[in-house]
């Protein structure tokens, strides 16, 4: 149902054009899940923003395509776009504290949003009021009339997840939505998108650096590292069959997977590379201990080593049984 | 929300009677003996003596204080030396004129200063942001004075579109068109305080994540800008209108002695420079409540539009 293909995207800087994404696919078929993890600065959100056509200023798509009902999203008009966003596309961002308007009630932003569908004030209240309990907001019908202060963190998250699926939207792009909340809330959160993405039907795609949250919620995964896709397949896969090194590390580091009690927690040693200088070869060449001479001279390419599992590694395939 | 509203004029009260007593105890300390002012150098001690226990100034000062107080609140600011005439009615034949002059002014710059702004924020760095930005930087820069005497060189002398001095001869039309140039003055400073302030707030609101948030939903760029950001951006800018407010009260003096226009500053400057000490008491009271209220009002309107100010306190 969307579909990113061979996607760049680059930022123009005083200090050189950073190259954010290149070539990125990504699919979300219809009515799945698909998780996307990976460091801060790997392109999530810069992905996320090419997807809305909400990108900055300094920031260009450079070729590549946003398939999304059948259609190219990059040769839309801004105009088309916003018809898109908030009916067919919504979004539920990270922090819950700031995305919403201080000095408009949560009634007035949920019926202002609603400002497409020809029908009464009173239908887009009732509406919104359904929404609201079906997240689980007690009270609905007086809580409407509150302001965001008067709302906790998590309930705000709430709100924001009852906005962004008031319009049944086919795709939801959740972008961390539970990063700032803590460890309870969160797997309230999780379990409620759950549910309401599996009465609806719709699509979501769930971005987070938590591992634990992905393996819980996700059907597919795409690993992203310094503006690629490194690697993408089932939860099951990546999870149990990891192929790139650094989906593999990512693993070992997973605080939740730790078996043996150890003072320092284990960490990828090195550092993202410069996307404005990029080494010539594999992006994760720095910081790879199974790194060979050929991973230094040419950039690997993405494949399908296994029906449903990409990787963009030269050694993937080899590496899967080892 | 009444509660926040209540709190706030109290607070409003207590400033005016600090104020009241700062002002009080501060005209005592300025050199000069208002009997002897009143009385002229050569009257004899014991007249001295019995005029200074008639103003009660014999008592120790918190007492006058709490007395002059008293007598304010009754409505009594006390009796014109020179001219053995009320100070009520001297201050409230001037303040017209001096609240005209200021809401004028400042109801022109706003009118300006406010869509220059919001043209600024949406359109920043274009060539419309850069003009608008020399030009409120300017605007802020020019004296006041300075403005008044050359709008009255341009306007009243050499063009001869309007009348250089006074406040006209009392029927309306005459005084809206002796207001223009002195309005013209007093404002052109605001225009450009308030187009950078609304400019900057106007950016501030337009980075926040609760804007990203209506642009992911769709919403209008219209109903963003006018509903969304607007909404917040105005906050400073009206606390900012109801200093300006009474800040003009009392330095429209500058105005007023060059426009030869009666009001309240002009009051002022001749009451000091004459020793007056009743009108000058008077009317520094009655700029104080006015600034007093008129920076309250601000707060209730920002209150009024947003609910954190009126949940929180």
């Amino acid at each position: 149902m969307l579909e990113i293909s061979r996607l760049n995207v680059e930022f123009t800087t005083e200090r050189g054009v950073i190259k954010a994404l290149r070539d990125v696919d990504l699919e979300v078929p219809r009515g799945s899940i698909v998780g996307v993890v990976g460091e801060s600065g790997c392109g999530k959100s810069t992905m996320i923003n090419s997807i809305i056509g909400l990108l900055a200023h300094n920031a260009a798509v450079r070729s590549g395509s946003i398939t999304f009902e059948g259609s190219d999203l990059l040769q839309k008009s801004q105009r088309e776009l916003r018809d898109i966003r908030g009916t067919r596309i919504s979004m539920v961002f990270q922090d819950p504290m700031t995305a919403l308007n201080p000095v408009l009630s949560i009634g007035a932003q949920m019926t202002d949003i609603q400002y497409r569908d020809p029908i009464g004030m009173a239908q887009k209240k009732q509406r919104s009021i359904r929404m609201l309990s079906r997240v689980g907001i007690p009270d609905p019908e007086t809580r409407l009339e509150n302001y965001p202060h008067q709302f906790s963190g998590g309930m705000r998250q709430r709100i924001a997840i009852a906005m962004a699926l008031q319009a049944e939207p086919a795709l939801l792009i959740a972008d961390e939505p539970t990063t700032a909340l803590d460890a309870t809330l969160e797997v309230q959160i999780i379990h409620r998108l759950k549910d309401l993405q599996q009465s609806m039907g719709c699509s979501i795609l769930f971005i987070s650096h938590h591992l634990g949250v992905i393996a819980e919620l996700c059907d597919f995964v795409v690993v992203m590292y310094g503006g690629e896709v490194v690697e993408r397949g089932t939860v099951r896969d990546i999870f149990h069959r990891p192929a790139h090194p650094y989906t593999i590390k990512l693993l070992e580091c997973d605080p939740a997977r730790i078996a043996e009690t150890t003072r320092a927690l284990p960490t990828i040693p090195g550092e993202i590379p410069d996307l404005v200088n990029l080494p010539p070869g594999c992006i994760f060449a720095d910081r790879c201990d199974r790194c060979i001479k050929v991973c230094r001279e040419q950039i690997p390419q993405t494949t399908e080593f296994a029906e449903h599992h990409w990787a963009r590694c030269h050694l993937a395939g080899s590496m899967a049984e080892t | 929300m009444w509660l926040y509203f209540a709190k706030r004029i109290l607070l409003g009260v207590l400033i005016v009677l600090t104020a009241v007593s700062l002002l009080y105890s501060m005209i005592h300390l300025v050199p000069g003996d208002p009997v002897k002012t009143i009385l002229g150098p050569r009257a004899s001690p014991e007249l001295q003596a019995q005029i200074r226990t008639k103003m009660g100034l014999d008592d120790p000062l918190p007492v006058q204080i709490v007395k002059f107080i008293g007598r304010v609140a009754t409505g009594d600011l006390g009796e014109d030396v020179f001219k053995r005439k009320s100070v009520n009615t001297i201050v409230f034949e001037q303040l017209p004129h001096t609240i005209y002059l200021v809401l004028s002014g400042i109801g022109w710059a706003m009118l300006v200063g406010i869509p220059l702004g919001c043209l600024s924020a949406i359109y920043r760095n274009s060539m419309i942001d850069r003009i608008a930005g020399v030009l409120s930087v300017s605007c802020i820069a020019i004296p006041t004075f300075v403005v008044a005497l050359y709008s009255v060189l341009l306007f009243a002398v050499t063009l001869k579109w309007l009348p250089a001095i006074g406040a006209g001869d009392g029927n309306f039309s005459s005084y809206i068109i002796h207001l223009i140039l002195p309005a013209f003055a007093v404002g052109l400073g605001w225009v450009g305080y308030l187009a950078r302030l609304v400019r900057a707030s106007m950016l501030e609101v337009m980075s926040e994540n609760h804007v990203r948030t209506a642009r992911a939903f769709g919403l209008p760029e219209r109903t963003i800008v006018f509903k969304y950001v607007l909404r917040l951006a105005i906050l400073p800018t009206v606390t900012l209108i109801g200093m300006g407010i009474g800040i003009l009260l009392s330095s429209a003096v500058f105005t007023e002695i060059v426009f030869a226009r009666p009001g309240i500053g002009r009051l002022i400057f001749d009451a000091v420079t004459s020793r007056n000490y009743p009108v000058v008491m008077g009317s520094v009271l009655v700029t104080t409540v006015l600034f007093v209220v008129s920076t309250t009002v601000a707060d209730l309107i920002n209150a009024l539009v947003d609910p954190r100010l009126r949940h929180h306190k």
